[in-house]
């Protein structure tokens, strides 16, 4: 039965389906990593994801145009990123409940949005044209590699030079050194001048925007329609790959396509019929995501200022 | 030069100073403006679908609390509210993040369908008992799992707790699609379970039932355990420091393991409370994202345990204030098309709210003058 299923077309595909299914996980996880490495556990980030496709979908639907549906997921993500940043940088709130109430709102406020402006939930749901993959000239008649990596979503591709991007910050860059510094131990860094509060308002900013185009993937790009909850929990996953990745981007790109590749490997079999239950399918990636959780959480160096709020004693 | 960049874009123009906790009348103030502030935002929301918010929060409130059938189905809704809250909120005392109650609602509601389902011929006075100590296992069996991946290995709680209620999500759709199906059903879900397993109603005609005295119950007791328990006390002693508790010879692994029991036990009985009060089949889920069985009570559990602050007083209040919210939305989405989802915006508005009522307790903010 295996070896019917596993035909060159299959293999090609599910590679193809496998960086797709990675671009809302880069997204939301590269944008995570900044927020935790400031030191901001940012579990707002599946309402942001929601939000992002609510708002995006909406967007898309009245003006047609799918860039601005991004840029709207983008101009929203900064918004719960500031409201994020007030509630555990400027207030100093706890984190985790600071997080979870920007994760009701964004849930809550999601599907709000998208009745007031699009309509009543159940029956067809309206759809826009999504995105489509961009068919690229010479490289995309490569045999095997052409379909896998230059007939893709122009979405994968901003998705997959995040990762250099965010490295390069991280690492080459005074800002990602401040941020390092400032997740380290907050007080030092306010010391030698740098500006905590700022650095982190910015860090959870990027995060917001990041994770907002990330659910934006879902509404109009992945599938043509809005509905809810329908990033399945994907904002959690990415909280447990930036500990996968160690905080490191390109650590956290292969957490990305481990965790996209079980995801399109589900899909990829669903989709080829075979005689499994296609629920049982459906709860891989969540088992695989706990799983390499605890392989890997003991040996996670968590930025020493994570979940602690500074406040300058003056 | 760095104190020349600090005098530069440092100079806060407020300063933030702790203050001594203060009368109990602030903290009053302050909780009554949080509710006053959310209320305000959910007005401005009411605004934007074009209803006068008056209106709409004149129908949200008279369709919970006016009237004997309104009042009855606002208890039926929070009995559910307060088992998920309670359970939450014995976690959230020691920090084991619990947000798994929906998954472990789930878990019992499944597991005491098989027992509902199973053994018919047995009298509701031994079903009953049987059904809800099985939904109590369940529950508890699903929640001990991430407790231990936390002690054992380190593995973030939150996180495990979330993505478990996705997989039981999934495993309650596979089973009630597939092999528990109920061949004569038009949609996915299991037989009946035996009437004798399903809980009496308190008034008849009315759909209130027994769950909400067991749930007034477990809260009563949350709140003895709080009091009285030497374990109530090392609860919250794990929940302000785990190392100082573990320095004061507390065994802090097992405090959150019983924890991670007692939460998910009591949100699995939840779930027994809404097959065998409310639907007495198991079924699938709703919207491709909750089950229609649990329909988000369980992350509601989440917002009513902090809403709450944790206390069992505060937590009974606030899944009441919950159910007043649920129910009410109903009936004003039904007079002036308010949608129904604004209970769950509100969720997020109430808690950011009270956030930063919580602040202005604790703080001062002063205007810093150049």
């Amino acid at each position: 039965m295996i070896g019917e299923v596993i035909t060159a077309t299959f293999v090609i595909s599910f590679l193809a389906a496998t960086l797709r299914m990675t671009v809302p996980l880069l997204f939301g996880t590269i944008g995570e990593a900044f927020a935790e490495r400031s030191g901001v556990l940012n579990l707002g980030i599946e309402g942001m994801m929601l939000m992002g496709a609510s708002v995006a979908f909406t967007t898309t639907f009245y003006t047609g145009s799918l860039w601005l549906g991004v840029g709207a997921a983008v101009v929203v993500g900064i918004l719960l990123g500031l409201l994020m940043a007030f509630l555990t940088v400027t207030m100093g709130a706890q984190q985790h409940v600071s997080g979870l109430a920007v994760f009701f709102l964004g849930m809550g406020l999601s599907f709000y949005l998208y009745r007031i402006f699009v309509g009543e939930l159940g029956g067809v749901p309206p759809t826009v044209t999504p995105f489509r993959p961009v068919h690229i000239p010479i490289l995309g008649d490569i045999p095997v590699l052409g379909p896998i990596l230059f007939q893709q979503y122009i979405l994968v591709y901003i998705a997959l030079l995040l990762v250099p991007i965010a490295a390069f910050i991280f690492d080459r860059t005074t800002l990602g050194l401040q941020i390092t510094a400032v997740g380290q131990n907050p007080k030092a860094a306010d010391t030698a001048g740098i500006n905590v509060f700022r650095i982190r308002y910015l860090c959870l900013l990027v995060a917001g925007a990041l994770s907002a185009v990330g659910g934006a993937w879902f509404s109009i790009a992945q599938s043509s329609m809005f509905l809810p909850l329908m990033t399945a929990g994907r904002g959690w996953v990415c909280i447990a790959l930036v500990v996968f990745g160690n905080w490191m981007p390109y650590r956290i790109l292969i957490g990305a396509l481990l965790f996209g590749g079980i995801d399109a490997l589900q899909t990829s079999l669903q989709a080829v019929g075979i005689a499994f239950p296609y629920r049982v399918l459906q709860m891989l990636p969540y088992i695989f995501t706990i799983i390499v959780l605890v392989a890997v959480a003991r040996r996670a160096t968590y930025p020493a200022a994570l979940l602690k709020p500074y406040r300058r004693e003056e | 030069m760095p104190l020349q960049l600090k005098a530069k874009i440092g100079l806060p123009k407020f300063r933030i100073e702790k203050r001594p906790p203060p009368p109990l009348l602030t903290r009053v103030k302050w909780y009554i403006l949080s509710v006053a502030m959310s209320l305000a935002v959910g007005a401005i929301l009411i605004l934007s679908a074009g209803v006068n918010p008056a209106v709409a929060y004149y129908h949200l409130f008279s369709g919970a609390l006016g009237g004997k059938l309104a009042i009855t189905e606002t208890l039926w809704r929070f009995t559910p509210l307060l088992f998920t809250g309670t359970a939450v909120a014995v976690a959230f005392t020691c920090k084991f993040w619990n947000i798994g109650a929906e998954g472990q609602m789930l878990a019992g509601a499944t597991l005491a369908a098989y027992f509902g389902v199973t053994f018919v011929g047995l009298p509701s006075w031994v079903l009953i008992p049987l059904v809800t100590i099985a939904g109590f296992l369940a529950g508890a069996a699903w929640a001990a799992i991430p407790a231990i991946l936390r002690t054992k290995f380190g593995a973030d709680d939150v996180v495990t707790t979330l993505l478990g209620n996705w997989i039981m999500l999934y495993l309650v759709g596979a089973l009630v699609e597939g092999p528990w199906r109920d061949p004569y059903s038009l949609w996915p879900e299991s037989p009946a379970i035996a009437s004798a397993a399903r809980f009496p109603t308190l008034i008849p005609g009315y759909r209130i039932h027994i769950g909400l005295i067991i749930a007034v119950l477990i809260s009563l007791l949350f709140l003895l355990i709080m009091r009285r328990s030497v374990w109530g006390y090392q609860l919250k002693a794990v929940g302000a420091n785990p190392r100082a508790a573990g320095f004061a010879g507390i065994n802090v692994s097992r405090v959150l393991i019983t924890a991670a029991i007692l939460s998910g036990g009591i949100a699995g009985i939840a779930g027994v409370n809404e097959l065998c009060g409310t639907h007495f089949h198991l079924k699938g889920i709703a919207m491709g994202a909750v089950g229609e069985l649990s329909w988000g009570y369980g992350y509601a559990g989440v917002f009513i345990a902090m809403l709450g602050g944790l206390h069992p007083i505060g937590v009974m209040l606030a899944a009441f204030f919950m159910a007043i919210m649920i129910n009410g939305s109903q009936a004003m989405y039904r007079a002036t098309g308010v949608y129904s989802p604004f209970w769950r915006v509100m969720q997020g508005v109430i808690m950011i709210c009270l956030l930063i009522g919580i602040f202005m307790i604790n703080y001062r903010v002063r205007r810093v003058k150049e």
